[in-house]
């Protein structure tokens, strides 16, 4: 399956692993990642802050360039997902708002009607390429681990994958497929904080100790994410929830590709493992 | 210090022209139709450290408190998870009502909230450089701007990321940023009229 490859900013930082682990698996899933040429940035929660239709426009690039390849975009990231998503129903409903974007687009010589289908790539991974062919392809079972599966919250939303508001079971399913035990996790779909761990710390980390100690009830061994911000403010910043609570939290944060790729006999480096604080490398390979 | 609560409205200190103003994506004009159930509060995993809760805000703007919300640090807060959206039984965008009511804050450039300000026009910032978001840059120029005399207690973290490769120092501009920054200023220009 050939798809319109959209990592997106966080891909090539703060969430290097989160790619590097996608790349590691696409050969193996036989997924061919077409990355959309010059992308740029869909502008995060922070462009609707400050000008809707700029907000709008910065997505509707991304997607006029993915036009030209014909092909579904990919987004690994809740947030671009998100963007992309709400763009396309925007420019579909209201005209005015497709009207001023397509003025904006024209001004850089693009232009887009409509039309991309855009998925996450847990979608992808789980409707797509399909449960199946994912248990097929494992060597090493994760068998024993317990996963809490965290979807965070943008993508359990109505721009999301469509699944439930409350109780999506996609990622637990995977999990499952992986030979690992998706533990019922309540806050599977509450919100992680987001960008406040910038603006206002205090809150977030209150919300990130909520998730790491709902995890930790389920006594799960790690938590798995579908997006870099969620990964981001669980894992680099558990020691700083531990300073402010008391607690000692020492629960991996993985990305699901990263669970995907140590299953399918890859190594820790092939999928960025090294690049966390908690560490993961030793659990998973207990796990087998 | 807390701020003193006015028990008494004058006419001439409400605006009910607030809700209008910021109609312009669509579903934002249901608001009339809330029936401060309270669910969007119940929802919310942040409304206990909002000054004013959603269902608040959502009366406050029907009531014309136009300063008391623009001013307020909730919107700031609301972290844009849409739990409140889609729970809301009027199917009133709360979510987009937050997004709005930071635009008018931002275009007013509202003193009381200039700090939460400031992570948005820092991204706009980078991203009208580059392209994209540099995290690298985004981060330092967000702490220098918004706390700077506490930005030092970042450090660790930062350092602690670089040596997992998670920051790269170095950005890298999109090829075709001309054309970017063309399609962004015609956007600007017709956004700018809201």
């Amino acid at each position: 399956m050939k798809v319109a490859y959209y990592p997106g900013c966080s891909l090539h930082a703060t969430a290097r692993a989160y790619d590097e682990s996608i790349r590691a698996i696409a050969g193996p899933v036989g997924l061919e990642l077409e990355e959309i040429d010059d992308w740029n940035c869909c502008g995060a929660t922070a462009y609707m802050s400050v000008n809707e239709i700029l907000s709008f426009t910065l997505s509707a690039r991304n997607l006029a360039l993915a036009a030209k390849t014909g092909l579904p975009v990919v987004s690994p990231c809740s947030a671009c997902y998100t963007n992309l998503r709400k763009t396309e129903k925007y420019l579909a409903e209201m005209p005015h708002i497709k009207r001023k974007v397509g003025e904006a687009l024209a001004a850089g010589g693009l232009h887009y009607d409509g039309g991309v289908v855009s998925k996450h790539l847990l979608q992808v991974v789980v409707e797509d390429i399909g449960l199946e062919k994912i248990r097929a392809l494992v060597k090493r079972p994760l068998a024993g681990l317990k996963v809490a599966p965290y979807y965070g919250c943008q993508i359990a939303r109505p721009l999301g994958i469509e699944e439930s508001i409350d109780d999506p079971v996609m990622l637990d399913r995977l999990i499952e497929a992986l030979g690992a035990i998706a533990v019922p996790y309540a806050m599977k779909t509450i919100c992680c904080g987001g960008a406040l761990m910038g603006t206002r710390e205090e809150v977030a980390l209150r919300l990130c100790r909520n998730l790491l100690l709902c995890a930790q009830g389920q006594k799960a061994d790690c938590i798995a994410v579908t997006c870099p911000l969620c990964q981001m403010n669980l894992d680099t910043y558990q020691g700083r929830v531990n300073s402010a609570y008391g607690t000692s939290f020492h629960i991996p944060v993985v990305y699901f590709s990263q669970l995907m790729g140590v299953a399918f006999g890859l190594g820790a480096k092939d999928v960025g493992l090294e690049r966390s604080d908690v560490p993961a490398a030793a659990l998973l390979r207990t796990g087998t | 210090m807390k701020r003193l609560q006015p028990t008494v409205l004058y006419e001439k200190s409400l605006d009910l022209d607030l809700l209008e103003e910021i109609s312009h994506v669509p579903g934002i004009e249901r608001v009339k139709r809330c029936i401060q159930c309270g669910t969007c509060t119940g929802s919310c995993p942040v409304s206990w450290a909002m000054e004013d809760t959603p269902r608040k805000i959502l009366a406050l703007i029907r009531a014309g408190m136009r300063d008391r919300v623009l001013d307020s640090t909730a919107i700031w807060t609301c972290a844009s998870c849409y739990y409140c959206a889609v729970r809301c039984p009027q199917d009133i965008p709360i979510t987009e009502v937050m997004y709005a009511l930071k635009r008018r804050a931002i275009r007013e450039s509202r003193e009381r909230s200039k700090n939460a300000q400031a992570l948005s026009r820092e991204f706009v910032k980078v991203v009208h450089k580059y392209g994209r978001n540099h995290e690298t840059s985004l981060m330092a120029g967000f702490l220098l701007r918004a706390r700077p005399f506490s930005a030092f207690k970042e450090i660790p973290i930062g350092m602690r990321l670089m040596k997992q490769g998670r920051l790269p120092l170095m950005a890298r501009r999109i090829r075709d940023i001309d054309g970017l920054r063309r399609i962004m200023a015609k956007a600007e220009e017709l956004g700018g009229k809201e």
